[in-house]
């Protein structure tokens, strides 16, 4: 399969991860778009990650190249870990105080 | 090494010092002295004493310019912890957790000090940030701080989204992160051809992302909101070092990269560096709080760090950026814990305070001279030495005098303040203050007057 096709997926994806954080007023979609985002990142960092072994393999059979892509994902799952603890926490405090996830409250601030 | 280890430790003491412990006074203490320990593991790899020896596969590469910057972070979070330390106890029960998650911070700080290749600046920015998530929203019962605190994490998030594709794109276009030693992403791009254009998007998505870790312009609108909602000491605390610690590794990742994008860098960071100081100067002189105004400021300080990513070739500009480092964060950090003191954070809530607290007035104008950049206070050089850089590298003279004149009128607005404090009449209620507050406050105002008259005293320290 053509290498287009993962990164027209992998853009795909993360615009719809972006529009979604533009667009939807509610904290945990808002969240579920962030981590949309990154998981597209994933994906294209994979299949890069294939490109580069493939056209390394053309010339040397035992390359490794490629590999620090896919470690690479694995630091975003870890930290995207962290980020979904403080990330819900922070949300339930929220919820705690004004009973609502609705990311409109953030307005009063401007004031 | 030493300080990533020794500041990550800590951060885990000081959180075993909390199940021990509910004395807050104990538990600042630990802190302080803590402080001082990695200061001094710091300063003993700097010379060479004694350092961890990792294998890092040229992830991390200490250099000595890194390490320095880690001295003037350390000192300044330590001058931090002396003036603000009880103030920090103040803000909540968990007292021991918010030094821990400060230490966190500076174990993110020298990743991003020493970082060599784009995995370790991530790593870096994420450890940086995400305490700071929370240290925003420590003030629980706090509406304030709980809508900066989600809003500051739903932008920051985004923003790491954003540079984790800049990220892919560049190691789809190169096939590499970036990890060529002590070259930082020079070894990035080889030829000098065409580049190919998943490097120039990726390339201006990062700078992007970066751009909102130092709230830049177009990427500021959080900083206000985030500055005035966090409780103050955080936001002493956010402005000071962590900014200086991002534009460190804003201006580390893209040293000599602009080559690759041609003159469409020189249009993006322009526009970058007017923008941020028009946003900043312009509105900060619209502000009736004192804090918001504050924040507007740092943002327009950010512009001139700015300057230092433009002329990131020249000697002049690395050594501008860590005494604009030094003179802001200690600046800052002196004007905050004045500010802490007061009950009334509106420019109505400094009349008077000449009058009632002349130490506090006097260190506040000292601090506000600096940030000012007034001959004689440190500020005067750091502007001076990031403008300097900037005409070395050449072709820029319409940009320094834009910066000229709107730190002309930044003058206007830090000025509103001295005058409130000096000829206004008023009775500004303030929390206790100690005999030892004064004492530091003293020395901070010496130090940054020391600072402009001899910068050299702490130049030259980088190169011994």
């Amino acid at each position: 399969m053509p290498i287009q096709y993962y990164i027209y997926l992998c853009l795909a994806l993360f615009s719809i991860g972006i529009v979604g954080v533009l667009t939807r007023r509610n904290a945990i979609i808002v969240f579920m778009c962030i981590e949309l985002m990154l998981n597209a990142v994933n994906l294209l960092l994979v299949a890069f990650s294939k490109v580069h072994n493939t056209m390394a393999l053309a010339g040397d059979k035992t390359s490794m190249a490629g590999i620090e892509a896919q470690l690479f994902v694995f630091f975003i799952m870890v930290v995207a870990a962290a980020e979904v603890s403080v990330g819900l926490a922070i949300i339930v405090m929220m919820y705690r105080n004004v009973h609502s996830v609705d990311i409109n409250f953030l307005n009063r601030l401007k004031n | 090494m030493n300080a990533i280890i020794v500041s990550a430790l800590l951060g885990v003491v000081m959180m075993f010092s909390g199940i021990f412990t509910t004395n807050k006074t104990i538990i600042k203490n630990i802190a302080t002295v803590g402080m001082l320990v990695l200061l001094a593991a710091n300063l003993m790899e700097m010379n060479n004493l004694f350092s961890f020896d990792i294998n890092t596969h040229d992830l991390i590469v200490t250099q000595r310019y890194g390490l320095f910057f880690n001295c003037i972070a350390y000192g300044a979070t330590f001058i931090y912890l002396v003036l603000s330390g009880n103030d920090i106890t103040e803000v909540g029960v968990n007292v021991a957790e918010y030094f821990a998650l400060i230490f966190f911070v500076l174990c993110g700080v020298a990743i991003l000090s020493s970082f060599n290749g784009l995995l370790m600046l991530f790593i870096g920015v994420e450890i940086l940030s995400i305490p700071l998530y929370i240290l925003t929203g420590s003030d629980k019962r706090n509406l304030k701080s709980n809508e900066a605190s989600l809003k500051y994490f739903l932008m920051g998030s985004f923003s790491t989204g954003i540079m984790l594709m800049g990220i892919a794109l560049m190691y789809g276009a190169t096939g590499n992160f970036g990890m060529v030693h002590g070259a930082g992403l020079r070894g990035v791009v080889t030829a000098s051809q065409q580049p190919p254009y998943l490097l120039v998007a990726g390339v201006i998505l990062l700078f992007a992302a970066m751009s909102f870790k130092v709230s830049a312009a177009p990427f500021h609108f959080w900083t206000p909101d985030v500055y005035d909602g966090a409780p103050s000491v955080f936001t002493s605390f956010m402005s000071t070092i962590v900014k200086a610690a991002g534009m460190l590794a804003f201006i580390r990742v893209f040293e000599n990269q602009y080559t690759i994008l041609g003159p469409t860098w020189h249009i993006i960071v322009d526009f970058a560096i007017v923008s941020t100081l028009l946003i900043g100067n312009i509105t900060a002189v619209f502000q009736q709080s004192v804090k918001r105004m504050l924040a507007y400021s740092s943002i327009a300080q950010a512009g001139f760090m700015l300057f230092a990513l433009y002329a990131s070739n020249t000697e002049i500009a690395k050594e501008g950026i860590l005494l604009y480092a030094a003179a802001y964060s200690l600046a800052t950090i002196s004007i905050f814990a004045v500010l802490i003191k007061l009950h009334d954070y509106t420019l109505d809530g400094f009349n008077g305070l000449a009058k009632k607290e002349p130490v506090l007035a006097f260190a506040a104008t000292v601090s506000l001279l600096s940030l000012s950049g007034i001959p004689l206070t440190a500020g005067f050089f750091a502007k001076y030495y990031v403008l300097a850089g900037a005409l070395q590298a050449g072709g820029a003279l319409w940009l320094i005098i834009v910066a000229v004149l709107l730190a002309a009128v930044s003058v206007y607005y830090y000025f509103r303040v001295i005058q409130a404090m000096y000829f206004k009449e008023g009775d500004p209620q303030t929390l206790p203050i100690t005999g030892g507050f004064k004492a530091a406050l003293i020395a901070v105002a010496a130090l940054i007057v020391l600072l402009g008259i001899w910068p050299s005293l702490l130049l030259s320290w980088l190169y011994f």
